[in-house]
């Protein structure tokens, strides 16, 4: 059985089972979440929400979903069919492949690289390609302008959010996110960083186009952006992708700011749960705080967008890492 | 002074939080949709829904085919034929009404001098093509059959007022 598992077959065989046992829950989980938020949603402006398909609409997503299998595709004649059909396999593949080194619990990650945030960041940026192609190959100028909007407003928010990883990173001394949570084990970094945990949420928001910072599918005057042109599959893989990111964001929260796998006190009852399930559990309520920010504020102007990005943001970011690097390395407390 | 608070304030968010503190009120507050094919919100008598033909309690067609609500008709749905019938009384033969023209504004109701055209409470009757809302008079007395008891204590509810 060894050299079964040791052979390149074998650890093929591990690697597709280590995948599955990842995505199958990560994909429950979007299809989930897509009905969370419309119940919480719903909760929050009074209404029931959907409440017809299976007890509770718990059966929603799988309704949905048959719903967006029987479409019909449709590819404008203008449209770049290639690049058309890329633009969401992309972003869903890009949204599914960053999982590979989220760790889980201890030692449960995929892929345990030495620069597992570097490849996340990498991965997130990769993802406005997956916008401006579907923008572009749609050659409808309402998904243009979405998808302009959409990839200004992502690159603007990944310079703060880089400044608010780096400042992390500061403190842990390494770019491995197990390193990360491991580092995390008596005090939860958002609470020396509690600034940093703030900018990175809110331009996490930002990141994953979430209201109210949703300007690139402004239902009011851009449709529904840079996925305008887009119909059943292709749609739901950028919906999807979406929902993934969504998730991804805030799994990386967890991992920076709220103690990965760690429970909130290494006490009795409190380490009879698994880590994965804290882990799970701390993803759930980031995802609650995405939809109740989208019930309480209103959108963003653009242009109001753009200085809370780079004139608020940036500096107050950059200040603070200054801070915490002047803090960390006149009180000796800079890790090895 | 005062610029110190502003900043205090936006520095900590307060707008956002207090914001955030009253959507999550609501949240836990009761709902106020009516969960409707299982929940219906209250009708009043004087509702206009789908039409009915209505019979007297001894099986008797009211309609006397007087044709005032042919006449009163302002969108011209309703088309009557009659002629005598065997024992002399005047009946018709054929009552139709186009529902798709028809504007629901009731007053072939009002123009009825025995009650037999109504426009009951049922407004549920949408169907899959347009010839099935092409009523006949079968139609209109089964439906009158089916609603009589509403019917009938939504006129005397009305009564008073009319």
């Amino acid at each position: 059985m060894d050299g079964f598992l040791a052979s390149p077959i074998g650890i093929l065989a591990i690697t597709v089972a280590q995948t599955l046992a990842l995505l199958v829950p990560v994909l429950i989980a979007v299809a989930y979440l897509t009905l969370a938020e419309r119940k919480v949603l719903a909760a929050m402006q009074l209404r029931r929400g959907p409440n017809v398909v299976g007890p509770f609409g718990l059966l929603q997503p799988f309704a949905d979903a048959l719903k967006m299998l029987m479409k019909e595709t449709i590819i404008p004649s203008g449209a770049n069919r290639f690049l058309f059909i890329l633009a969401p396999i992309l972003l869903f593949m890009l949204a599914m492949i960053a999982w590979a080194v989220i760790p889980v619990q201890d030692g449960w990650a995929i892929a345990d690289i030495n620069v597992g945030i570097l490849y996340l960041f990498a991965v997130s940026s990769l993802g406005v390609y997956g916008v401006i192609i579907a923008g572009w190959a749609s050659n409808s100028k309402y998904a243009f302008l979405g998808a302009l909007r959409s990839a200004a407003q992502m690159v603007s928010y990944e310079v703060s959010i880089g400044f608010v990883i780096v400042t992390v990173l500061l403190c842990v001394g390494s770019l491995n996110l197990t390193d990360v949570v491991r580092a995390q084990e008596r005090v939860w970094f958002f609470i020396p960083l509690f600034p940093m945990f703030i900018i990175f949420f809110i331009s996490a928001l930002a990141e994953t186009n979430r209201a109210p910072f949703d300007l690139p599918e402004g239902e009011s005057e851009l449709v529904a952006g840079f996925f305008v042109e887009y119909s059943s599959m292709s749609f739901a893989l950028f919906f999807l992708g979406e929902y993934a990111n969504m998730i991804l964001m805030s799994a990386l929260t967890t991992i920076l700011f709220l103690g990965g796998w760690h429970p909130p006190m290494h006490m009795v009852p409190f380490t009879w749960i698994p880590g994965f399930v804290w882990f799970a559990l701390k993803i759930a309520l980031l995802l609650f705080v995405f939809i109740w920010v989208r019930a309480t504020f209103p959108r963003y102007r653009y242009d109001q967008l753009m200085r809370l990005g780079w004139k608020v943001f940036l500096p107050f970011s950059l200040v603070w890492l200054v801070l915490t690097a002047a803090v960390l390395k006149l009180a000796g407390w800079l890790p090895a | 002074m005062a610029s110190l608070d502003r900043a205090a304030r936006s520095l900590l968010l307060s707008e956002l939080v207090s914001g955030m503190a009253l959507t999550l009120k609501y949240f836990f507050k009761p709902k106020v949709t009516i969960n409707y094919p299982y929940e219906k919100g209250p009708l009043s008598p004087r509702f206009k829904g789908e039409h009915a033909l209505r019979r007297y309690p001894n099986g008797e067609e009211r309609c006397i085919a007087c044709k005032l609500c042919e006449a009163v008709c302002p969108a011209l749905a309703i088309t009557i034929e009659a002629e005598p019938r065997e024992d002399g009384s005047r009946r018709t033969t054929r009552y139709d009404i186009d529902m798709t023209k028809c504007i629901y504004c009731g007053m072939c109701e009002e123009a009825c001098p025995v009650d037999a055209i109504v426009e009951g409470p049922n407004f549920e009757f949408s169907v899959e093509t347009r010839e099935e809302l092409m009523y006949d008079k079968a139609r209109l007395l089964a439906n009158g059959d089916r609603w009589e008891p509403e019917l009938a204590k939504r006129l005397e509810l009305d009564a008073p007022y009319r």
